[in-house]
């Protein structure tokens, strides 16, 4: 009975609730059942464990779901994995999480991320980095890791994450999840811990494109309190259910199938995109000439942004010491601090913002020619944890094809699209400003003609 | 763009007001220059003619009505300040305390 509720999707779980066949008080135990035997607070000594929770709320008691720890929790201690925090309760909810909470759904933990949402790899959190599930010595990806994972792992019915760079796309692919980052200023920012507050986008993680449709519906829609959030909520168009995609133009930047792409994720990728198109989808070669340059537009605007963002870290009204902050954070305030400092400013931040519009133009022409993009979400599939720890420069070169997208303020998905050797790829679809709908359709009918969701860890 | 070999460490440090030990300079030292060093492939794109995007949403002088609103309580306000007896800031007679700024 418990292994079946907690295989559920979200749209499953809630039809189930309606005909009575389980009830919450069910539901929740049965996750916190599979919590106890494969989180941290296991009661089985030999087994590894997956560190997805910085923190479990026994008081669950709707439909739970993780929600990573960068989201204010009224009650609920939120670190955003870092020591700096820890201890820190929040007086307040964020805007996301009160609308989730409209809905029936309540926090069943703090998903364990890289601190401050600083990482690719899930090993940056104070508390102890993630396993993956599919193979516990590789990472799960980051920064949003503990919330893939746990999606992974059924120990929720779905999550909650934060993509600034590839934060939800990325973790979501090397687990074999969905993700999603809707358009910034989709979701409202409101009670998120901030990174780079120009490129942050609250998002899904779930176990179907379906899912992620529903939470997007329920968490969309300004809130008077981001000033970047004023559109509409989403809510599905009325004319689709796409069973084919006639008519459908699908890009593929040859810049995301060069150098640094891994054989078998690229195969797998490849095999994909023949699928849209035995789907009906006509594929046409664009270009996004300025992709080369992302990755270092990126680093620059967000660690400038973060750096000013951290400068509220001052242990006077919550929080502790300064000095607390973890490397990696402590690397993005120095190199933040550096390009914005006088004499720096125009070769650096200046510039970047300058090439971010060029990026920005590349996908507006690329969409002249097409409805969306697809490609890798990630170049490799999960790599050994510890691998690239000392070397930050690999690290970010793990998100070259997630954070022009970032850049651009577009939506992206992430949509489980077969292994190598084992371990799970993901599909990446991009799609125009506000237009969610045709990406999720596209990921939709993808998934609807393959089986690679239904496939489940061994743990 | 400037050689990165010359990033002054104890100066963006004294900037970004972050405490470093002497193993830290060395090993930002080191670090920042690698990635500034990549990051400076930015000054190959020609953008004599390209405005900067700061943000994508184009919202500029979103207001809401002049109405009052409830906001967090005093004593809601002050629940999470440090009760670490080695810090100076705390919790003092319902405001925060600062560490002194003034000499005496």
């Amino acid at each position: 009975m418990n292994r079946n509720l907690i295989g559920l999707t979200l749209l499953e779980t809630v039809k189930g609730l309606e005909k009575r066949s389980f009830s919450l008080e069910d539901l929740n135990k049965a996750y916190q059942v599979r919590i106890a035997e494969i989180d941290k607070h296991s009661l089985l000594s030999n087994s590894k464990l997956l560190n997805c929770y910085i923190t479990v709320n026994s008081d669950s008691n709707g439909i739970p779901a993780g929600i990573k720890d960068v989201f204010s929790t009224k009650g609920i201690e939120t670190t955003a994995g870092s020591k700096i925090l820890e201890g820190y309760i929040p007086v307040f909810n964020a805007t996301v999480i009160e609308k989730l909470e409209e809905q029936g759904i309540s926090v069943l933990g703090k998903a364990n991320c890289d601190e401050f949402a600083m990482g690719s790899s899930g090993e940056n959190s104070g508390y102890g980095p993630t396993h993956n599930p599919w193979n516990l010595d590789k990472v799960p990806g980051g920064s949003s890791s503990g919330s893939a994972a746990a999606v992974a792992a059924d120990m929720c019915v779905f999550a909650l994450g934060t993509d600034t760079g590839g934060s939800i796309r990325q973790p979501a692919a090397i687990c074999g999840v969905v993700g999603l980052k809707p358009s910034y200023g989709r979701v409202s920012r409101y009670g998120v811990i901030p990174m780079a507050s120009s490129l942050d986008c609250p998002g899904t993680i779930t176990k179907t494109v379906e899912d992620a449709r529903k939470v997007l519906e329920w968490i969309s829609g300004p809130d008077g309190k981001d000033a970047n959030c004023t559109k509409n909520s989403f809510a599905r168009s009325l004319l689709t259910k796409l069973k084919n995609l006639h008519g459908l133009k699908v890009g593929v930047p040859r810049e995301y199938f060069g150098k640094g792409l891994d054989i078998g994720v690229e195969k797998v990728v490849k095999g994909a995109i023949k699928q849209l198109e035995e789907l009906g989808a006509k594929t046409v070669e664009i270009e996004l000439p300025h992709t080369e340059y992302g990755i270092a537009t990126y680093y620059v605007i967000m660690s400038s942004e973060a750096s000013s963002n951290l400068a509220r870290f001052d242990g006077i009204r919550y929080g502790h010491d300064r000095n607390l902050f973890g490397p990696e954070v402590k690397r993005r305030i120095m190199l933040g601090t550096y390009s914005l400092s006088s004499g720096y400013y125009d070769d650096y931040f200046q510039q970047a913002a300058k090439v971010r519009t060029l990026i920005k133009q590349d996908f507006e022409k690329a969409f002249e020619k097409c409805d969306v993009i697809v490609g890798p979400t990630s170049p490799t599939t999960a790599w050994n944890i510890g691998e690239k720890i000392d070397d930050p420069l690999a690290m970010y070169l793990s998100d070259a094809y997630t954070v022009p997208a970032s850049l651009a303020g577009i939506p992206g998905l992430s949509v489980p699209c077969g292994f190598v050797e084992g371990l799970p790829v993901g599909l990446q679809i991009l799609g125009k400003y506000m237009d969610e709908e045709t990406v999720l359709n596209v990921g939709e009918a993808y998934e609807n003609a393959t089986n690679w969701r239904k496939e489940k860890p061994k743990l | 763009m400037v050689k990165t070999s010359d990033i002054d460490v104890k100066k963006v440090a004294k900037l970004g007001n972050l405490p470093l030990s002497a193993d830290e300079e060395m090993a930002y030292k080191d670090q920042l220059s690698k990635v500034l060093d990549y990051v400076s492939q930015l000054s190959q794109v020609d953008t004599s003619e390209v405005e900067a995007c700061f943000n994508v949403s184009n919202n500029s002088d979103v207001l809401r009505e002049d109405e009052i609103k409830d906001s967090l309580l005093q004593k809601d306000a002050l629940t999470n300040v440090s009760k670490k007896k080695d810090s100076v800031p705390s919790d003092r007679q319902g405001f925060f305390a600062a560490k002194g700024v003034f000499e005496e």
